[in-house]
């Protein structure tokens, strides 16, 4: 199949009611999808692997920078996985984005593909939420040596070497920054990683709207870049 | 003039520590830290006997009164100890959380043996959950990876 090498990535946390709708709308294009279970209370689990994912399910809630790293751990077990791909379980994330995103990262001239949201007009957010991804880019940018757009954005394609030097030690939601800004120190054979981003529509739909983080979450996140 | 020297030395202390505390890990930190904990224990002795050490200390720094030294120093161990104890409970959560991991994935059928397994498995009627449990109880990692695992090692077996 087109895509058997590569791994979906999608850390799982109660999200039963949309998880089996994901797994079967990406089924079809990527065989292969890891959905980390993060101790989730509901059926998340059941439903992902009856809709054909496979499920590694953590013992205990750790937190959706280790679920990310216990997927690329798993992909990583599979000599045949080429490329990964980290994706929301809340049904936020389009599977015709993955797929451009894949185009471009197979066509060779890069090593990882990021989503955005502002690269285009598609996805709807409020200008409150528009600022403070705003300045939580700018400080990425600031403290990384990467230029993006739009550092918080789960929508993200990784080959192989990237993924096999990757080490998420943050584990709650500082994740996003510490993945760019381990990418953009990152040296494969003596060279800098190249990178580049995609548009991509962000679904905001009521659900994720009801699951998603608050603004105040932004608070915490700098907390944690500041004091690892 | 005395009010910047206290000012002095609180800043180098309190940066003094935060280094201390930050940048070095291992016994020589952690026997100063002990080391002062000691120094702490007999000067609190010292100021039982003598109530008087702490505010001719304060007379000789140019603080007003010995209550403020301690306070001073108060906020300076305070400091310290958050940033131990914060330091300390990281190293705990990445351990913790490297034991979790290395379960869960042991719990999973790995990757290549999942590819041998799909035409099996494809054969038989699907299975999400296990409907038969008498307990109610079992846990549901375990119990259906390890089915798995044994289906798949009978499929090897062939």
């Amino acid at each position: 199949m087109q895509n058997d090498d590569v791994w979906l990535v999608v850390p799982l946390f109660n999200e039963a009611s949309v998880i089996g709708d994901v797994v079967a709308q990406c089924l079809p294009v990527f065989p292969n999808i890891v959905c980390v279970d993060d101790g989730s209370t509901d059926a998340s689990a059941d439903r992902a692997e009856a809709a054909g994912a496979v499920v590694v399910r953590h013992p205990v809630n750790l937190g959706q920078g280790a679920a990310l790293q216990t997927g690329f751990d798993y992909a990583l077990s599979d000599p045949a996985m080429r490329y990964v791909v980290t994706f929301d379980a809340d049904g936020q994330h389009q599977v015709s984005d993955v797929e451009a995103m894949m185009d471009r990262i197979r066509s060779g001239d890069v090593e990882v593909v990021f989503g955005s949201r502002f690269l285009d007009e598609r996805t709807e957010a409020t200008a409150l939420k528009r600022l403070v991804l705003r300045a939580a880019v700018s400080y990425t940018n600031l403290t990384t040596s990467t230029r993006l757009t739009d550092a918080h954005n789960g929508l993200r394609v990784l080959n192989r070497s990237v993924v096999e030097r990757l080490d998420i030690t943050q584990n709650r939601m500082a994740h996003a920054s510490e993945i760019v800004a381990q990418i953009g120190a990152m040296r494969l054979d003596g060279r800098r990683v190249a990178y580049a981003e995609e548009p991509v529509h962000i679904l905001y739909t009521d659900y994720s709207k009801a699951k998603g983080q608050s603004l105040w979450n932004s608070v915490n996140i700098l907390a944690e870049l500041i004091w690892r | 003039m005395n009010k910047v020297l206290i000012q002095l030395l609180l800043i180098a202390g309190t940066l003094v520590i935060a280094w201390r505390l930050l940048a070095s890990y291992g016994q020589r930190a952690q026997a100063l830290r002990r080391i002062g904990l000691l120094l702490l224990a007999a000067f609190a002795v010292w100021s039982i006997l003598d109530p008087l050490v702490w505010q001719n200390l304060a007379a000789n720094l140019g603080i007003g009164r010995g209550a403020d030294l301690i306070l001073y120093g108060l906020v300076v161990a305070f400091f310290g100890y958050v940033v131990t104890t914060f330091r300390r409970f990281r190293d705990m959560e990445t351990r913790y959380t490297r034991l979790a991991r290395r379960i869960a994935l042991d719990e999973t059928v790995p990757p290549t043996r999942r590819r041998v397994a799909v035409p099996a498995a494809a054969t038989q009627p699907p299975e999400p959950t296990d409907p038969t449990d008498p307990t109610g109880l079992s846990a549901p990692t375990g119990m259906t990876d390890v089915t798995a695992l044994t289906d798949l090692e009978a499929a090897d077996a062939d």
